[in-house]
């Protein structure tokens, strides 16, 4: 029964109050609203700190590697994908951070890590993926498809492996870089990453010093990445190798043709010979910023460097 | 000089309950004997409310239904008296082992340090609750005087001196001779205190108040020694002793336990304790290592025959006895002043073999000697049902949570395979880290959360599988070892200048672990085309190459290696970004990933650099790694 009178009071009252204190409550309102910034005042997110990346045309290219981010480079196989990623654990190193590598192919040259002056001491290597004869024996071992058997399964998964061993790295805390090797992982593994593990990712290391690098064939982080790069070899050097492979049949034909093989050599010049001893002397890669979100702007997106090799160091 | 004595009154008892807290609210008694013959040897407080008595035969207290009944355990005595002195030596480096349930320590020159001495007995009351003993604590200016008081006295008692005799007074002329019904009291004593009894002698000050001629006419010298002992007047040195820095803790288990979980309760319990008397001394554990008795395996007391002890091992038991003796001048007038807990089985006497210096006069074996040497000796020679896992720690730690889940972790990946009887654990201590900070350092994970982080990856991947590594000093290709990683401090160096930078980064090889192997035709004796039945991109006409590089090694051995590489170019098909972003852009996505993956044109070819090795000593050929 009060309720409508309640109601009918609340009615009668409403215009009284409206025509009263219009003003009075605009004013509460304002001031109510007083801490919530307007989106054309809002500030614009601090740039993020940035750290060598060991390759001066990358840093020249990006301003650095951005730290408390998730850097992504990819590229297709012999695009020097591995000597960006050690170039930038031997900078990380020689600073005297710890770096963790999660390597999900296994595939770390330890030779090579010292050559590009990675401090092993600083380095904590994780070899994801089981060998492949524990696995095949115990593929015959497990007959029933149980959910216990499916999640050892998923464990056994490299990929599975990599991401579970970034999660605690990354709650850890106090790397100064945790870098992902995806190279050697086939592009339909790497696919099936979810983003919101990606999204995760970059969310733990936000707000930290920590550099989270990815490396592998395809972008896969999509969005979440602050910095993308796609390295490829130079398109100079596969022309070079291809006019040496051009000589190198043309010389095979012509041997297939003549029975005389000391004819043929002698009709080829020494230039186009392939050389016995050519050497293996460096890579030319071409580095293209596929995204960047930091605030500075790159001058241009595309650069390059070349490597060298062991023995020319 | 001021004293203070820490009395553990019912210590069979108490060591029982220190290993089992949730028992300290009901009625607890200690059987000691063979199955068919036990009897009560110790009981709590509340047990001798509800009239139990000790020297009981198990038939007559199991009508008692709110009465638990449990068995001696001398591993947890042991452990129980370990923690005891670890507490004194908390306070005072002069700490005297008087027996297993009494330890004396000076207290000269500790004011200035803890405070006055109430506080100091209050401090020395809280550690040893901490510990998980109930003691009694007393101080006086004589260490018989503390002793008697704490054991006459409950909780903390602070005597002034010159007020021993006034004090003590009270105190019933049993404290004298403490464990006097104990089934091994000599019958001199007895006969003693039957003596007083006749004279109407019922306590301390009525002895104090006994002509001293006539007791020495009637008594002989032993009447006025104890008319001085009640008087408070009996000025002794403390005969100190340096417990070796032994952390050990031991649990027998009435039924075997099957399950890891029931077992990390045990554990976190004992680590509870570890920590906290490795807290006590001001130090860190360095290493953990847990032994396991599993079922069927090897009994401590029951399967020790009697022919194992040796004449030399006799003599060395009498040995020490005789120096204990001599270390406590009342007792080698009166060498009967057993207490009640204190000795331990004629066979364990006779079974323990005492290696180390005789020199400590503890009863229970104060070397440490007894759980882990013996032990040890005992269960590897004679039975393979021994459980051992030893975790070496980075650096000193003390937090049992992170011990108790280090362990958790390497029991998950090495399960015991069988029940478990007995739970024997240590820690080898070392001192605690210090570490200085700097403001300019970089910042280093923490060593426990990295620990705990490394074990939970080691058991996903595998233990040899995490670390840092190590090159060996080999030319032999992949000769390198995991070790455990163990982040070194920074040296606060200044940064290397960007010489670095500027040089042309070095060509990285990527290892296919195991190695590719692959079918090679030869053109000339080179390579010049290969097939990899694994990876189909590693397949099709070297475009280039360079080698090879012969190596050889180790050819004075069977494992010798020789091998020529190759580096070699050959053409991979690759995706180029364009037909990644219709992957992309796909609703589902899959048709046109798989007719990309397929579909050979719609993939830019590239050349792909890699390292072929042909095995010499084989003659098979393997695609080693890929240069990028």
């Amino acid at each position: 029964m009060s309720s409508p009178l309640l109601h009918v009071e609340a009615i009668s009252h409403f215009p009284l109050v409206a025509r009263s204190s219009s003003a009075k409550l605009l004013k509460e309102f304002s001031e109510t609203l007083a801490g919530v910034t307007p989106a054309s005042r809002l500030e614009v997110r601090p740039a993020p700190e940035t750290a060598s990346s060991g390759i001066a045309q990358i840093d020249a290219l990006t301003g650095g590697l951005p730290r408390g981010c998730l850097t992504e480079v990819c590229g297709p196989e012999s695009s020097g994908r591995t000597t960006v990623m050690l170039a930038a654990i031997a900078a990380v190193t020689s600073r005297e951070e710890i770096c963790a590598l999660i390597d999900a192919s296994d595939a770390l040259d330890p030779h090579s890590a010292t050559a590009a002056g990675v401090n092993l001491e600083r380095l904590l290597w994780i070899r994801c993926g089981s060998h492949a004869q524990s696995s095949a024996l115990s593929r015959k071992r497990r007959q029933a498809f149980s959910l216990e058997e499916r999640e050892r399964r998923r464990m056994e998964d490299p990929v599975e492996q990599a991401l579970r061993a970034t999660d605690l790295l990354l709650q850890s805390s106090g790397f100064g870089m945790v870098a992902i090797d995806l190279a050697g992982v086939p592009l339909k593994m790497a696919r099936r990453i979810p983003l919101t593990t990606w999204f995760r990712f970059r969310r733990a290391v936000e707000n930290t010093p920590t550099l989270l690098l990815v490396t592998g064939t395809q972008a896969c982080a999509q969005s979440c990445a602050t910095l993308s790069l796609e390295l490829s070899r130079q398109s100079s050097e596969i022309s070079r190798q291809e006019k040496v492979l051009s000589s190198r049949s043309s010389v095979l034909n012509k041997r297939q043709s003549s029975e005389d093989r000391h004819d043929s050599r002698d009709e080829t010049s020494a230039s186009e010979k392939p050389s016995h001893a050519e050497l293996l002397t460096g890579i030319e890669v071409q580095i293209e910023v596929l995204r960047s979100r930091m605030e500075r702007k790159p001058v241009k997106s595309v650069g390059d460097f070349t490597t060298k090799a062991v023995w020319t160091a | 000089m001021p004293f203070a004595c820490i009395f553990v009154p019912d210590f069979p008892a108490e060591a029982i309950l220190r290993a089992e807290p949730e028992l300290r609210s009901q009625a607890i008694a200690v059987l000691e004997g063979k199955p068919p013959l036990q009897k009560v040897f110790a009981i709590n407080e509340k047990a001798r409310r509800i009239g139990i008595e000790p020297c009981m035969t198990k038939i007559q207290v199991e009508p008692w239904t709110d009465l638990t009944l449990r068995p001696r355990s001398l591993l947890q005595e042991t452990a129980a008296h370990a923690a005891l002195l670890d507490c004194a030596q908390s306070f005072s480096p002069r700490v005297e082992d008087t027996a297993a349930d009494t330890v004396i320590l000076d207290l000269s020159g500790l004011e200035s340090l803890f405070g006055s001495l109430p506080q100091i007995a209050r401090d020395i009351a809280r550690r040893t609750s901490d510990l998980g003993l109930e003691a009694n604590v007393a101080t006086a200016f004589n260490p018989d005087t503390a002793r008697f008081a704490a054991r006459g006295f409950p909780g903390v008692t602070v005597i002034p001196e010159g007020k021993e005799a006034e004090r003590l007074g009270n105190l019933p002329l049993d404290v004298l001779f403490s464990g006097l019904t104990a089934p091994n009291t000599s019958e001199a004593d007895a006969r003693i205190l039957e003596t007083f009894d006749l004279w109407g002698v019922r306590n301390l000050r009525a002895l104090c108040a006994l002509p001293e001629v006539a007791l020495s006419e009637r008594m002989g010298q032993t009447g006025p020694y104890l008319q001085q002992l009640a008087r408070g007047a009996v000025a002794r040195t403390l005969v100190p002793v340096e417990p070796p820095l032994i952390f050990e803790e031991a649990m027998e288990l009435e039924h075997p336990l099957v399950l890891l979980e029931p077992l990390a309760f045990l554990l976190a319990h004992m680590l509870d304790q570890l920590s906290v008397r490795l807290g006590a001394r001001a130090l860190a554990a360095q290493k953990l290592r847990l032994q396991l008795t599993l079922d069927n395996g090897f009994h401590f007391v029951e399967d020790v025959p009697a022919e194992e002890s040796s004449p030399s091992q006799k003599s060395q038991s009498t040995t020490r006895s005789s120096q204990f003796t001599n270390c406590h001048p009342e007792r080698s007038e009166r060498p009967a002043f057993p207490t009640r807990s204190a000795p331990l089985p004629t066979n364990l006497q006779s079974e323990i073999p005492n290696q180390k210096s005789a020199s400590e006069p503890g009863l229970y074996a104060p070397e440490g000697g007894l759980c882990d040497e013996y032990l040890q000796s005992k269960l590897e020679t004679r039975n393979s049902k021994l459980f051992t896992r030893t975790l070496e720690l980075p650096v000193p730690m003390l937090d049992a949570k992170v011990f108790l889940k280090l362990l958790q972790l390497d029991l998950k990946a090495h399960p015991p395979g069988a029940p478990i009887l007995k739970v024997h654990l240590s820690a080898i201590p070392a001192q605690p880290r210090s570490t200085q900070g700097g403001l300019f350092q970089p910042p280093t994970p923490e060593p426990e959360k990295l620990e705990l982080t490394l074990a939970r990856i080691a058991g996903m991947v595998g233990e040899e599988k995490v670390g840092s590594l190590q090159l060996l000093d080999s030319h032999r290709p992949g000769a390198f070892r995991m070790r455990h990683f163990v982040p070194t401090q920074p040296k606060g160096q200044k940064e290397k200048s960007d010489s670095a930078t500027t040089q042309a980064p070095i060509t990285a090889l990527r290892m296919f672990r195991p190695p590719l192997r692959v079918m090679v035709t030869l053109r000339d004796g080179k390579p010049a085309h290969l097939v990899c039945p694994k990876r189909k991109e590693v397949d099709g006409e070297i475009l280039w190459m360079a080698g090879p590089w012969r190596s050889s090694g180790d050819w004075w051995e069977e494992d010798g290696w020789a091998r020529d590489e190759w580096d070699i170019a050959i053409q991979s098909p690759v995706v180029s970004r364009q037909s990644s972003a219709v992957v992309s852009r796909g609703s589902t996505g899959g048709d046109a990933r798989r007719s990309i993956i397929r579909n050979p044109a719609s993939a830019k070819s590239s050349l792909a650099l890699y390292r072929l090795v042909h095995d010499l000593l084989s003659g098979h050929w393997f695609v080693e790694g890929t240069y990028d």
